[in-house]
């Protein structure tokens, strides 16, 4: 079946909607900059939205989904919520524009995703900093140390600034 | 029950009953960044094991969903592998009961080695939905993995105490790695289907992964044991059912609640 004229519009304002919908645990940035909307295709009852899942068991999840459903059902657009679980989720994913919101937020955002992270067990070597660290989000000085790998959620690390001494959350390459 | 289901029941389980084990670390880590650390890996663990339960649950196409499976079933109908099981407290005669962190992160490490390995086999599995699962659950693991052999090596390559403490803890927790690389029928009919490794072929990049992390942390690695655990044929230790009674009571108490 061939889609309606005004498929393509609609595919459009759908894509705008959800640029006003955000994370509600990172609520600086939408769904659409944290790269989980991964298509929107307008079908015969309205738009099918794939949506791919941050973290698997991320409790946002499903508030996710259901902010999603809301916004589109308040714009008038009935929409068909699928999770698409492959290809997994990337911090690559995440918009220039998203990476600057996390960054104003006081978030360092992820580096690019090392591929040769899951092959090795990486130490964190105690007393001397050989790994890369993230520049600090609030002073912008690049030398910082890792505190701990996991933060106020999976997503985050916690880091330290050596210069002005601030913790900060790390957007964990995944 | 089909092997496919079996074997999906067999990683599914053994996520959650280790997550289900390292949540009873939240609020009683040693400091408060582990607390965090030790709750966020138990929460990748059940995540995991939401979507594979899920996914058998609707393979064998009889209704029941994660939930069903994760709490109305009893411990025999569990198929996890027995290292996940047991307390954290460690499991030698005339110990304390006190919770135990060398044996927390040595387990950790050996049992997240154990499922990097599983879901880098799994990337090409002929279940596609499977190799999803993996897929994602690698990039998580390699996080977990990372934070375990860093521990390991602080508290081998530490005090004369946490040293002894992580070097008891290997000690207990290698002989129960032998089932993870154990064969069987479930093992050899998922491998023909080409849906899984065969268990056997994962010990030697396992060894490759813990052993370089047990030498850096100047530990010794134990003699090889015959003993082989039976947790994922449904035959568990007495550990599994406590697990199961602090996991399953609220759901059974109110069937069908929400909130
Ligand atoms: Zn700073």
């Amino acid at each position: 079946m061939a889609a309606p004229p005004y498929a393509q519009e609609l595919v459009e304002r759908a894509w705008a909607v959800l640029g006003t919908v955000a994370d509600p645990e990172i609520p600086v940035i939408s769904v659409v900059d944290l790269g989980i909307v991964r298509s929107i295709e307008a079908d015969a009852a309205g738009v099918a939205v794939a949506v791919t899942p941050t973290y698997a068991a991320c409790p946002a999840t499903e508030v996710i989904a259901r902010d999603i459903s809301e916004a589109l059902a308040m714009a008038g657009i009935a929409a068909r919520l699928t999770t698409r679980l492959s290809p997994p989720w990337t911090t690559d994913w995440i918009t220039p524009a998203g990476r600057a919101r996390l960054r104003e937020f006081g978030i360092a955002p992820p580096g690019a995703v090392d591929r040769s992270a899951g092959q090795v067990v990486h130490l964190v070597p105690r007393g001397a900093r050989m790994q890369q660290t993230p520049p600090c989000p609030q002073c912008g000085s690049a030398s910082t140390e890792l505190l701990s790998q996991f933060a106020s959620t999976a997503c985050k690390a916690l880091y330290r600034c050596l210069d002005c001494r601030e913790p900060f959350d790390y957007f964990k390459p995944l | 029950m089909t092997p496919h289901i079996e074997y999906l029941l067999r990683l599914g389980d053994s996520s959650l009953v280790l997550g289900q084990r390292l949540s009873e670390w939240t609020g009683h880590g040693p400091v408060l960044e582990e607390d965090i650390a030790l709750t966020n890996i138990a929460l990748d663990l059940i995540g995991q094991a939401r979507l594979l339960l899920t996914h058998a649950g609707r393979l064998e196409g009889a209704g029941r969903d994660e939930d069903a499976l994760a709490y109305f079933r009893d411990a025999r109908a569990f198929r996890n592998v027995t290292l996940a099981e047991l307390p954290n407290s460690g499991i030698e005669r005339g110990r304390t009961q006190s919770a135990c962190y060398a044996f927390t992160v040595v387990r950790n490490l050996l049992f997240c080695a154990w499922q990097a390995e599983t879901w880098a086999a799994l990337a090409d599995s002929a279940d596609g939905e499977l190799a999803a699962i993996a897929a994602k659950s690698a990039k998580e693991t390699a996080y977990h993995l990372r934070h375990a052999g860093d521990w390991v090596v602080r508290l081998g390559d530490g005090t004369d105490t946490s040293r002894a403490r992580a070097q008891r803890a290997l000690d207990a927790l290698l002989p129960y790695c032998n089932e993870l690389f154990a064969g069987d029928a479930v093992d050899a009919a998922v491998h023909a289907a080409g849906i899984g490794p065969r268990a056997a072929d994962l010990e030697a990049p396992w060894r490759a992964r813990v052993v370089p992390v047990i030498e850096e942390a100047t530990l010794a690695m134990p003699a090889a044991s015959r003993f082989v655990s039976t947790g994922k044929s449904g035959l568990h230790s007495e550990h599994l059912e406590y697990v199961l009674a602090e996991m399953q009571s609220l759901a059974r108490a109110h069937p069908g609640a929400r909130w």
